[in-house]
């Protein structure tokens, strides 16, 4: 073995352990963080969590309000964002190559998917907390949706572009008009990567802290009242972990627990979903 | 009936029927249309509506808002550059470590993982970035801080902090939060973000490529530093703007560990401030109007900042597809 | 060299005329001053390298190049005395009239019985019970109704890829158009399915005008009664199938035919 072979063998080594490294420091931090939430948020857990409202400081309580307020808000935003993210996805995958209207928005809402969630916040603020002087639940479900939408416009579209165009031109040369073509036999093709998309957006949301901050901002009794400030997980978590008394900071930890465990079985029902739709 | 008459009742019933469909069809395609221009109208009424906030701050101090290090309610000045500073000194620490491990791992993931595993481990990491920032705010607070001041810190300040010019950037007290912990926590978010984007732009490398390479005899790492990343520069650039962008907007894990002090310090030890912290932890809060406008303010440049960075990393991403296209 | 030669077989009524037709996606010429007749009732084949624009002709007669932009086609195609390229023709009810097969078979994601029914409820409102007749009537015209009858419910892709591809046919029949067109049909397909198919055409021309394309001479010579070799978007020699295969009047065919080219 001459020695610019042996070199060159050792920078390899060296490099692909390095790739290794990296992937190891990655699961490592996954591993602890998923470590650190299941020990201090398992001893938080207690059917009171479930049960009970969020306590004043030092005295017991659950998180039962802001389970429910969470819930309440995610399910309105989910039901706002679908339709609308379905029908724009559709537009960008079936008459969006044409024209401004197409690439302009494809480029607008890849942008709005990775937009910083706290400007949303501020957005809501401005035109609608602002105008009706008080913080709400719907402020909350609109600023969620808002994070929605463009999750799910990016995976229909995606989904739709998967649909090979020879199925459209069997569905057309059948005489079916268009409407038809995509929503009878495109979309339906594609319904479980489009479910898929709609759970990723519920993942996505669930978590969302700063929008909810100065919008549904948070309260302390059980309240159905969409027009009236709801609790939610994420800003009960963020103003419980940040506060000195140790009940608090538990009941933080079991939220959070509640919360990422929630959104991880989210994104691995929506790929366990979408690898066996194409798979079939 | 004759069969005449009869045709001209079909023909009558089919001219109506397509009429119902022509006018159907054009209703489907107008209606999408319209919740595609709805998303475009999203984007207008947030920068309209945060410039419309924002306008008696500028109003107030102008452009001078832009580097005033000033930020105090009680006197009710504000100025915006130390919420700057501190949201750029994070995201460059985070994408300075960031960028490396992340091609390392997408390295990994596509030329060395046994393909049992790769599905596994590329589920793992997209799991990663679905955490919410909160949890990792919180870990980041409770769990690294420690760690961080109690390991790292004092290490960092023995080794860095003892060289010219640049130890300057690693003394102080070792308190665990403050800039430099919060482009850590920052870093280990937007890992797997660019690592995700830089793995599926490794995997449009054509096998034949790779296969001609290493048919040459060069080794794994040389067909990536000569084949895949020639090939893929423009891409992985685009994914190292959009962890960027996702760096600079991200507000929970950062308010967590930042310190959320108004000041700009030479050391990353100490306490800043980011632009999302600043919000997050003022505005609820805030009830001077001029307060009220100027965190707006804050708000609308991140929102210009990201926009940018946001844009540029499509662009070159679509610019690899584009490029890809043409090839084929 | 394009003008269709005299002996051009025309004792069976033309059902498609095709006058002087050219193609364009965009500037580039796909199909250059066509022209011929196909045949009531009978099977057209339309031979020759890739490339040489026998599926675009196809396409022109349902006219399936509308779905994309920057593809236009002029002169004339007449179906039952109306010129389908004009402007005014309506595109679906031509195509209810005009019934297509792909290469791949493109069962919809629906149930084998839905597959059948979706094309006819666009344009016809059947009672329950005339719906299953006719879906059984075009399961058989594809010699499919045997192998499904027991799983109507069943999703139509849970069919191996020949029954898929007959399952295309028989929903192609279903809407009783007046004329079938066959792009490549059984290329994606088993010999024993392949035979299948080519049986069921000799079964279907006596209702339908049947075009097909397709790349395997063979295939051609064994179904169809007129064929067409073309060659880089012209048509070289037109005539009866049997006459083409045995003694082509142009050089160019023979040469394809026997071998000696592509």
């Amino acid at each position: 073995m001459n020695t610019i072979y042996r070199k060159r063998l050792f920078i390899n080594r060296l490099a692909l352990l390095l790739a290794l490294a990296a992937m190891a420091v990655g699961m490592l931090f996954l591993a602890w963080i998923l470590y650190t939430l299941l020990a201090r948020g398992l001893s938080g857990l207690s059917l009171a969590v479930f049960t009970q409202m969020t306590p004043p400081p030092g005295s017991e309580g659950g998180l039962a309000n802001a389970i429910f307020g969470s819930l309440m808000m995610v399910g309105f935003a989910t039901f706002i964002a679908t339709p609308i993210g379905i029908l724009a996805g559709i537009y960008l995958a079936e008459f969006g190559n044409r024209g401004w209207v197409g690439p302009t928005t494809r480029f607008i809402n890849d942008i709005l998917l990775s937009a910083p969630s706290i400007v949303v916040g501020l957005f809501i603020y401005t035109v609608y907390v602002a105008k009706v002087q008080h913080f709400s639940g719907w402020a909350g479900t609109l600023a969620l949706s808002l994070l929605a939408v463009p999750v799910v416009v990016r995976t229909t579209e995606n989904m739709l572009r998967l649909v090979p165009n020879s199925l459209r031109e069997a569905a057309a040369a059948l005489g079916a008009p268009q409407w038809k073509v995509v929503l009878s036999v495109a979309l339906r093709a594609v319904r479980g990567g489009v479910l898929t998309g709609i759970l990723l957006a519920v993942a996505r949301i669930s978590g969302e802290t700063a929008p909810l901050l100065f919008t549904a901002l948070n309260n302390q009794f059980w309240s159905s009242d969409m027009n009236a400030p709801m609790a939610n997980l994420p800003v009960v978590i963020f103003q419980f972990a940040m506060s000195p008394f140790e009940n608090w900071q538990s009941l933080a930890w079991a939220g959070a627990l509640l919360i990422t465990f929630s959104v991880l079985v989210l994104n691995i029902l929506a790929r366990t979903l979408f690898s066996q739709k194409t798979s079939s | 009936m004759s069969t005449a008459e009869q045709e001209s009742i079909d023909a009558a019933r089919m001219a109506k029927k397509l009429n119902r469909q022509h006018m159907a069809d054009k209703l489907f395609r107008f209606t999408t249309l319209g919740f595609a221009l709805l998303v475009l109208a999203m984007l207008a009424a947030i920068i309209a509506s945060l410039i419309y906030g924002a306008f008696p701050a500028f109003r107030e101090f102008g452009f001078g808002f832009l580097t005033s290090t000033d930020w105090n309610p009680v006197t009710n000045k504000y100025g915006a550059l130390n919420t700057i500073f501190g949201t750029v000194v994070t995201s460059i620490i985070a994408l300075a470590i960031a960028i490396p491990v992340s091609f390392g791992i997408a390295i990994f993931l596509t030329e060395l993982c046994p393909v049992w595993l790769k599905r596994p481990l590329g589920t793992a990491v997209e799991l990663l970035a679905a955490i919410p920032s909160i949890i990792y705010g919180m870990w980041g607070l409770f769990v690294f801080a420690p760690v961080f001041s109690e390991y790292i810190q004092p290490f960092l300040a023995q080794t860095l902090g003892k060289l010219p010019i640049i130890g300057a950037l690693f003394q102080g007290p070792a308190m665990g939060i403050g800039m430099l912990a919060a482009g850590v926590i920052l870093s280990i978010m937007v890992i797997p973000f660019i690592a995700s984007v830089m793995r599926d732009v490794f995997e449009v490398v054509p096998g034949v490529l790779k296969e001609s390479a290493y048919g040459l005899g060069a080794t794994t790492w040389e067909v990536v530093r000569n084949v895949v990343l020639p090939y893929t520069k423009i891409g992985v650039v685009g994914g190292v703007m959009l962890g960027l962008g996702r760096a600079l907007g991200e507000t929970m894990a950062v308010t967590f560990v930042i310190g959320n002090a108004h000041k700009i310090s030479a050391s990353l030890f100490n306490p800043g401030n980011s632009i999302a912290s600043t919000l997050a932890n003022e505005f609820a809060e805030a009830s001077k109007d001029l307060h009220i406008a100027s965190l707006i303010s804050l708000g609308l440049v991140l929102f210009l900042i990201t926009f940018i960075v946001l844009a540029i990393a499509k662009l070159l991403l679509i610019r690899l597809t584009r490029n890809e296209g043409a090839r084929t | 060299m394009n003008t269709t030669p005299a002996s051009t077989p025309t004792s069976p009524a033309a059902k498609i005329k095709v006058n002087n037709l050219n193609f364009f996606y965009g500037s580039f010429q796909g199909l250059k001053s066509i022209n011929l007749e196909i045949a009531d009732r009978h099977v057209t084949a339309f031979i020759g390298p890739s490339g040489c624009g026998k599926s675009t002709l196809l396409r022109t007669f349902n006219r399936m190049y509308d779905l994309y932009p920057g593809q236009h086609a002029t002169g004339e195609i007449v179906l039952n005395g109306k010129n389908v390229l004009d402007k005014k023709q309506d595109l679906n009810q031509l195509r209810a009239k005009v019934g297509m097969v792909f290469q791949k078979p493109t069962p919809f994601p629906m149930s084998i019985y839905d597959n059948i029914a979706f094309g006819v409820k666009l344009y016809e409102s059947l009672s329950k019970a005339e719906m299953d007749e006719r879906v059984e009537w075009a399961l058989k015209k594809a010699a499919l109704w045997d192998e499904v009858k027991d799983k109507l419910k069943q999703s139509g892709l849970s069919l191996s890829g020949g029954q898929q591809q007959r399952l295309c046919i028989a929903r192609g029949v279903a809407v009783k158009p007046d004329v079938l067109l066959l792009d490549e049909p059984t290329s994606a397909l088993d010999p024993i399915s392949t035979a299948k198919v080519e049986e069921l055409l000799h079964e279907l021309k006596t209702d339908y005008t049947i075009a097909i394309v397709t790349h395997n001479m063979q295939q051609a010579a064994r179904v169809s009664d007129f064929t067409a070799y073309m060659y880089l978007g012209e048509m070289i020699e037109f005539g009866v199938t049997d006459e083409i295969f045995i003694k082509p009047k142009r050089k160019e065919t023979e040469d394809y035919i026997t071998g000696r080219f592509g």
